[in-house]
């Protein structure tokens, strides 16, 4: 079985990825996954996006993201890939994967994973064009996503 | 003490390095981007608005009160952007 947290540059192939994550769950009845991809920007002229991240702590946050999940949501198991380095639009970016015995903790489980990761795992997005480049802000919205975590206790 | 200092994303680019070791007397985190500040307008520039900067001590996100306490690493970054 790969690794349940990889931070690359490589691509990858969500299908297979998903496939192989399946394949070596036991007792799980759900499985449900969510896959990023390099969106262009609305003026359309997007060259690559630039993702840096902090060598060491991201593993580690990533890590400790994923075992919160286990606990939370009684996983079977969850997978977390994330790529790093210059992306081009349409390119995927990261993925995760969560089994467990019923489909409510595994859809749990996935949007809690991601609500942690984007804004609490060290990646920064900066998106170079023709014209120059400029880093992703944060949004309030993402905040908010995880907000609701932590009222539902 | 003598601490090393890493900073990521515009935060690098603002201060212009992506590491440095310093020697410090502060005792948290915001005693540091104070400190920090005050070294000349690069500095000043981009620790300008710290509601835009977030912190780790040795790989832990931290809150701007965190002790500085024997911390041997602190990374200064912007909100993280991931997914």
């Amino acid at each position: 079985m790969s690794e349940p947290v990889r931070v690359q540059t490589a691509p990858f192939d969500m299908g297979a990825e998903l496939n192989a994550f399946a394949a070596s769950v036991t007792g799980a009845g759900a499985v449900v996954s969510f896959s990023g991809i390099t969106r262009d920007i609305a003026t359309g002229d997007l060259e690559v996006m630039e993702i840096e991240h902090f060598p060491g702590m991201t593993e580690k946050a990533l890590a400790a993201i994923r075992a919160q999940a286990m606990e939370r949501f009684n996983l079977a198991d969850a997978m977390i890939l994330h790529r790093y380095g210059p992306l081009k639009p349409a390119d995927p970016i990261m993925m995760v994967a969560t089994a467990a015995r019923h489909r409510g903790d595994a859809f749990a489980g996935a949007e809690f994973l991601m609500d942690y990761l984007k804004s609490r795992a060290p990646f920064w997005k900066k998106e170079v064009t023709a014209s120059g480049a400029a880093w992703v802000e944060a949004r309030p919205e993402d905040e908010d996503a995880l907000a609701r975590w932590t009222r539902r206790g | 003490m003598k601490l090393d200092i890493r900073y990521f994303a515009w935060l690098r680019e603002r201060v212009g390095t992506a590491s440095e070791q310093i020697e410090t007397e502060a005792a948290t985190v915001a005693d540091l981007i104070a400190e920090l500040r005050a070294r000349d307008e690069g500095y000043a520039y981009a620790f300008s608005d710290t509601g835009s900067i977030r912190a780790a001590i040795d790989q832990d996100l931290v809150e701007m009160d965190a002790p500085l306490d024997g911390a041997r690493e602190v990374a200064f970054f912007p909100p993280m952007t991931g997914g």
